[in-house]
């Protein structure tokens, strides 16, 4: 059976695309994923070689034809997301910053001047890297159905995973709590939630605790930077305590990491001196839990 | 004016920025649009006066009425609804609130309801001469959609004030819900290839949506220089460089705002916005 491991974080910049990377060159027979389309950066360190690239259809949005358009402005009166915009020019024309797409517009014009099209949102790639294969994507900018793209990523990433036999996929997610996030970890074997010892940090891992324990799947946390704040380390020591949920590793604030990342290295192939060795631990401990 | 803060990255120090402008000017108004991890309020402790639940709709199925015709289903976009032989089933985590399936429904057999997907808080951060006006947003755990909050949160900025709005991470629809209607956005960076990355991302987004915008660099003797030749290259105004600062660090670990403790960057931010207007003359 295929094992997942998704690796989230609530806050951004915590430092979860280091440890997947890292990950990366420690884990073998696995598929990487990039499950951040919104801002994916796994990338810039695993330096991917595209094999394949598809176009992402999200969805159906509206298009007007303005020479059957009378002007009777029912699209914006039964528009419920300020989509439709009045242009003292061009009349009413649909605003796609605020359009969620629903077809509402189309449904309810008198005159079947709005039809609904296939948009493409982004593309998907599966990729060769030094590590492994990757799945990833690139939603297109100002384009939405982030979620959808997310499930679509890890879907092809199991397919892969089948297809060449290999035993583990490792998902790089999300900040937030959000659509995205959901559908990066429902139904993985194990989360890993990267927090930092700040308020910002505690409050952000607390959420995401929070997401798994709803949808059933087990967590553990690694604090990252610990040494930049031992009282709020100590807090988060506490928080895992009470709810028993393991630390699996403990790293401490490293510059040499930045540099790393500046290098486009992963912390395992760049000496980042006890973060290097912490992580290495680390991911026996996750590899152990995962295969229990 | 509304001035929007975001990075496209998480952990850029949005945050940060936005905390400390609002209270390095006058009559400002914080709202947090980061409503699935809203963090301004661990620095700014407002007295929260007011909150809101903020609900979304959500279709109920007479099935006294109902045929089991699947028009509801086959009319939603977003996957919704699916009619089985004898029933309806309802998805509220997929469910936009869009009226679509009560709109096309033959038999009139759906109504709505509403659905609590969280709430606004509002209040003041008091503070020497006028308070702050405070407002966030608090996604419930377990909900998807954030967009609705997002625009409820948003219903509250007042015409009167400068007003901060601290932007979620990424590019997609929370993020566009916050963008829509700014005058200005502040795109905070670090010097390192993911800052670059996740800023190209993020001008990408501000230009299609034709929002007047500056660039920050937050910890910016940490990497290298390729976010400054970027924003030269492209004509971005550098608005604001702030070095990694170990005091910063520690005061943010522990949820103070640095100009609160110093005068100095607190004139600092006062004169990021009158670059803001200077580059919204131009």
């Amino acid at each position: 059976m295929i094992k997942e491991l998704t690796i989230i974080s609530g806050k951004g910049g915590t430092g979860k695309t280091t440890i997947t990377a890292a990950f990366a060159s420690l884990c073998e027979n696995k598929i990487m994923t990039d499950c951040d389309v919104d801002a994916a950066d796994l990338h810039l360190i695993l330096q991917p070689e595209v094999l394949r690239q598809e176009s992402f259809i999200g969805g159906r949005a509206p298009v007007m034809d303005k020479s059957i358009c009378t002007e009777c402005g029912t699209c914006q009166e039964v528009c419920r997301f300020n989509g439709i915009d009045l242009d003292p020019d061009k009349g009413y024309t649909i605003n796609s910053f605020a359009c969620d797409n629903c077809a509402l517009c189309a449904f309810a014009c008198p005159e079947e001047a709005i039809s609904m099209v296939d948009s493409v949102n982004g593309n998907w790639f599966i990729s060769k890297t030094p590590y492994g294969k990757m799945v990833h994507a690139k939603l297109g900018i100002a384009e939405d159905n982030s979620g959808k793209l997310v499930t679509l990523v890890r879907q092809q990433a199991k397919k892969l995973a089948e297809d060449e036999g290999l035993s583990l996929i490792v998902n790089d997610g999300p900040p937030g709590i959000g659509c995205p996030v959901t559908a990066a970890i429902t139904g993985t074997s194990l989360v890993l939630v990267v927090t930092e010892p700040t308020l910002s940090g505690i409050h952000d891992m607390e959420r995401v605790v929070d997401l798994c324990r709803h949808f059933q799947i087990p967590v553990q946390v690694c604090i990252n930077k610990y040494s930049i704040n031992l009282v709020n380390t100590q807090k988060i020591r506490e928080y895992c305590a009470h709810l028993g949920i393991a630390i699996v590793g403990e790293l401490p604030f490293e510059p040499l990491v930045n540099k790393a990342l500046v290098a486009r290295q992963n912390v395992i192939d760049f000496e980042c001196g006890a973060v290097t060795r912490v992580v290495r631990k680390m991911w026996q401990e996750v590899e152990k839990q995962m295969m229990a | 004016m509304i001035i929007a803060v975001a990075s496209g990255k998480g952990g850029t120090g949005k945050t940060t920025i936005a905390t400390n402008l609002a209270l390095s000017i006058p009559q400002a108004q914080y709202i947090d649009c980061d409503v699935e991890e809203p963090n301004g309020n661990l620095f700014l402790k407002a007295e929260i006066q007011q909150k809101e639940d903020v609900g979304v709709p959500l279709p109920h199925i007479d099935s006294a009425l109902c045929t089991y015709c699947g028009i509801c289903a086959k009319d939603c976009e977003f996957n919704a609804l699916a009619v089985l032989k004898d029933r309806v089933m309802v998805f509220p985590e997929l469910c936009h609130g869009c009226g679509v399936c009560s709109y096309v429904c033959p038999e009139k057999a759906i109504s709505e309801g509403e659905k609590i997907i969280g709430v606004v808080e509002r209040g003041v951060v008091p503070q020497e001469g006028e308070d702050l006006v405070f407002c966030q947003g608090v996604l419930n755990v377990g909900e998807p959609m954030s967009p609705p909050l997002i625009k409820k949160a948003k219903t509250y900025a007042e015409p009167t004030r400068t007003v901060i709005m601290d932007a979620p991470p990424g590019t997609s629809c929370p993020v566009i819900q916050t963008l829509n209607g700014a005058d200005f956005c502040l795109l905070v960076t670090e010097p390192t290839p993911f800052g670059l990355n996740d800023l190209e991302l993020a001008v990408g987004v501000v230009r299609q949506m034709k929002i007047p915008f500056g660039v920050i660099i937050n910890r910016s003797d940490s990497g290298d220089q390729s976010v400054v030749e970027y924003c030269q290259r492209e004509n971005i105004p550098l608005l604001m460089e702030i070095p990694l600062n170990r005091d910063l660090a520690f005061a943010y670990s522990k949820g103070i705002p640095y100009v609160t403790e110093n005068s100095e960057a607190k004139d600092q931010f006062g004169q990021l916005l009158v670059a803001i207007h200077k580059e919204l003359q131009v």
